[in-house]
């Protein structure tokens, strides 16, 4: 800070006369300001006092919200008004000195980087670059600890589940989901066995209507997948394809799955592709059938499940 | 004592020169020079109570059986960053307190800085020689939101636990790395191994808040040394600051402000519940919740998300899911590179290359203040876009009509704000006596009934406290004699 921005005045700061078109109201009676900052400091010193009490004796978040609130506040409004109406307000005047240096300098500076950085770097090219090599060089390899260390290569992971062909339905206690467990317009969340709560496995088993063995297949509106689905269940992926959030809302009247984040709304008798909102693909099905009365996979998901990503093909 | 003190360390520091200076330095009297103090302070509040939850938070995705006083939770199998965090909140005293007004004080931080920042904005302040804290402060805004998303994450919560499903999965989004980056953060396929609470703990606690701490004071450095801009009026030129001098009058009332920050926070924190964890019960990757919205500052993010048609493309064997890339990776890549550049940018349009410590009145540059209504206006529409399942459930209209209606309006509205704000800004600009304050009309009845209306006595004040409307050129066109007074700073004629 250079000498010359000094303030006037440099004189001890007088108050503001009382007559000044700029005093504040309150200001022109100094007396009734400073009953305003002693009602505000007790109250503030009140209020300290009651958080204390409250402390000790009870642990009631409201009282002692509104107990260091008020102690706060008053304390901090006595101040202020302190400030505000009893200490000096000028205005005064501070001039404003251009920081900025005369060309000449600038001049100067530009020539001292570029004149002796020439010189040397232009006689010690060999030394310059090397030096550049080697700072890349540990620029580079420095990342490698930073950044590869910090978790493993996706490799196929993205591309794979748990549910493989014969893979029993479970739920998240790991109980076999049997064939009756659902009524008509039930929804259960279920797993591969040895898998229950595993992310990437879940998947939304629905029960769309009541069919014998004998009955015709559930009409899905997709073709090829009418033995995908048995007795009247229909199993899907319950992670949403836009951002991976479990789609957990089951409209039974209109027969769709919402996904509660970004409300993608995905058709589930028309294999559950997405009619409206963000999400761009379908869920995919997991095919199912009934073994010995308990329902089981009858493959894995022949795609990968969840949102989108670069390596999907 | 204090001569004594102060002797000895000017004999080491020689700080009684710059230190004299700094005590007379001036603060201009502008209630909105306050909002970037209630930042200020709230970031106070925020490492106060901050470093009381970090004493009591365990970072820690380990499973462990809920043994507090918290009866719906007891015997329940969570981590011990959820049990933690119900702990803090029900068996350590003030600790409810302490979290809800953390939790608030981040909210009202966020708030202060983007309100702070459209003042900077409207009135012109980061012009010459400010467009280096502009830039600071933008960063500060930045760096903000993403350490709120970090603390929000940390309780391991239902709600906050998809809110991180959601952040990988939009990492996962970016092209060529994407699946590679979201691995090497969550340490494998969400949700990982487990070490993402104490990797975004140790952001969230020590890394961006030792950069904001730093920007902090490189912002108020500037300050300093660029001295502070000032309104147009009376006795205001560009080569001075009027206002009040820093120790006695700013230092009582800046400290009392703190403490009314404070308080109010603490209020909201006490009495206002935000984020009821126990209510949400502990996050599991296959469970959501119904109408769930991320804190304010990510709303625009949600928003964008949610009215973004579906438009992921898929080629050459591979998948561009540029329903999020775009609205969750450029577009805010794109917002902060704007404001970044704003000073640069109007500087494009305007050819301004002078100096300038007075501010503008928003009215005085119609379309700088209306293209800054139309941008906030956007911003708010994605903000409210992103309730558009409440507010379909609200007012009883299919989601549908509200996602089409905001992927309309969400442009349209702010084209009109633009319009409108402008027309605003002219016919402000053309009344008589704006700015002044009114003389008082006082008007009597007569005995015969009859109306008459005279001015009121002069009072004290009046014309004076308000300041006289100073024309403003809308366009400074520099001529080459008045680009060449020299380096310093050109005085723009007013």
């Amino acid at each position: 800070m250079s000498d010359e921005s000094t303030v006037q005045p440099t004189a001890p700061l007088p108050v503001a006369a009382l007559d000044d078109p700029h005093q504040l109201p309150y200001a022109k009676h100094p007396g009734r300001a400073q009953a305003v900052a002693v009602v505000a400091m007790i109250i503030g010193i009140l209020g300290c006092i009651g958080f204390g009490i409250t402390y000790w004796v009870s642990d009631q978040t409201q009282w002692q919200a509104v107990t260091l609130g008020v102690g706060l506040l008053g304390l901090g409004f006595g101040v202020t008004a302190w400030g505000k109406y009893l200490m000096a307000r000028g205005p005064f005047v501070e001039e404003r000195h251009p920081f900025n240096s005369s060309d000449e300098e600038v001049k100067e500076m530009t020539a001292a980087i570029t004149q002796r950085g020439g010189i040397v770097v232009a006689r010690r090219k060999l030394l310059g670059g090397l030096f550049a090599i080697g700072s890349l060089a540990f620029g580079v390899v420095a990342a490698f600890p930073l950044i590869r260390s910090l978790g493993p290569k996706p490799g196929r992971a993205l591309f794979v589940t748990n549910w493989r062909r014969n893979s029993q339905l479970v739920t998240v206690d790991g109980r076999p989901v049997h064939k009756n467990d659902l009524e008509v317009g039930g929804v259960l969340t279920v797993f591969p066995r040895g898998f229950a709560g595993s992310s990437p496995d879940q998947t939304i088993l629905l029960r769309i209507e009541e069919l014998g063995p004998e009955d015709p297949p559930l009409s899905l509106a997709s073709p090829g997948r009418s033995d995908w689905t048995a007795l009247g269940y229909v199993a899907y992926s319950k992670m949403c394809t836009h951002l991976g959030c479990p789609v957990g809302l089951y409209q039974e009247q209109t027969v769709e799955l919402v996904c509660p984040c970004h409300q993608s709304i995905f058709n589930v008798l028309a294999g559950a592709v997405p009619e409206f909102g963000p999400a761009p693909r379908p869920l995919p099905q997991l095919p199912i059938k009934v073994q010995n009365g308990f329902l089981v996979a009858q493959d894995g998901y022949n795609q990968p499940i969840g949102p989108g990503f670069w390596e999907r093909p | 004592m204090i001569d004594q003190s102060v002797r000895w360390l000017d004999d080491r520091l020689g700080i009684a020169k710059g230190g004299r200076t700094m005590l007379d330095k001036i603060f201009p009297d502008h209630w909105s020079f306050m909002l970037g103090e209630i930042a200020l302070y709230s970031f106070v509040v925020l490492i106060a109570t901050g470093v009381f939850l970090s004493l009591y938070y365990i970072p820690s995705a380990h499973e462990v059986v809920y043994h507090g006083s918290y009866l719906p939770l007891r015997g329940q199998r969570v981590s011990e960053a959820y049990s933690s965090t119900v702990g803090l909140s029900f068996d350590v005293k003030s600790g409810l307190l302490i979290r809800q007004t953390h939790h608030w004080a981040a909210d009202v931080f966020l708030g202060s800085i983007a309100v702070h920042m459209a003042r900077i904005f409207f009135t012109g302040a980061f012009r010459k020689p400010r467009e280096l804290n502009w830039i600071v402060g933008v960063t500060m805004l930045m760096l903000g939101i993403v350490n709120g998303f970090l603390g929000y994450s940390l309780p391991d919560d239902l709600v906050s636990g998809t809110g991180i499903r959601i952040a990988y999965s939009i990492i996962e989004s970016v092209p060529l790395v994407g699946s590679y980056l979201g691995f090497f953060l969550f340490g494998g396929n969400y949700p990982g191994n487990g070490i993402i609470i104490p990797r975004f703990f140790l952001l969230h606690v020590l890394i961006l808040p030792v950069i904001i701490g730093g920007l902090i004071a490189v912002h108020l450095g500037l300050l300093v040394k660029q001295k502070h801009t000032q309104f147009p009026g009376k006795g205001k030129t560009e080569d001075n600051v009027v206002g009040t001098p820093m120790f006695p009058t700013f230092i009582a009332k800046t400290t009392g402000f703190m403490f009314m920050t404070s308080a109010v926070l603490l209020l909201l924190g006490g009495l206002a519940q935000i984020n009821p964890i126990w209510q949400f019960g502990q996050y599991e990757p296959y469970q959501i919740s119904y109408a769930v919205q991320p804190d304010w500052y990510m709303g625009w993010l949600d928003g964008a998300l949610r009215i973004m048609p579906s438009w992921e493309w898929v080629g050459w064997g591979h998948t561009l899911p540029l329903e999020v890339f775009l609205p969750a990776v450029v577009f805010p890549g794109l917002t902060f590179g704007f404001f970044w550049g704003w000073p640069h940018i109007e500087k494009r349009f305007t050819k301004d290359v002078a100096t300038h410590n007075l501010l503008d009145r928003p009215r005085d540059r119609p379309k700088r203040t209306a293209f800054g209504a139309a941008m906030l206006m956007f911003y708010f529409m994605l903000f409210a876009a992103s309730s558009t399942d409440v507010m379909a459930n609200f007012f009883n209209v299919s989601l549908n009509v509200v996602l089409w209606t905001f992927r309309v309006i969400v442009f349209v509205i702010p084209i009109i704000t633009y319009f409108v704000t402008y027309q605003i800004c002219n016919e402000m600009r053309a009344a008589e006596g704006i700015g002044k304050r009114k003389r008082a009309m006082v008007v009597s009845r007569s005995d015969t009934g009859a109306y008459s209306t005279v001015t009121a006595e002069p009072r004290p004040g009046d014309d004076a406290h308000e300041l006289d409307a100073i024309p403003v050129p809308t366009y400074i066109n520099l001529t080459p004699e008045e680009l060449e007074t020299g380096p310093g700073v050109r005085r723009v004629m007013r």
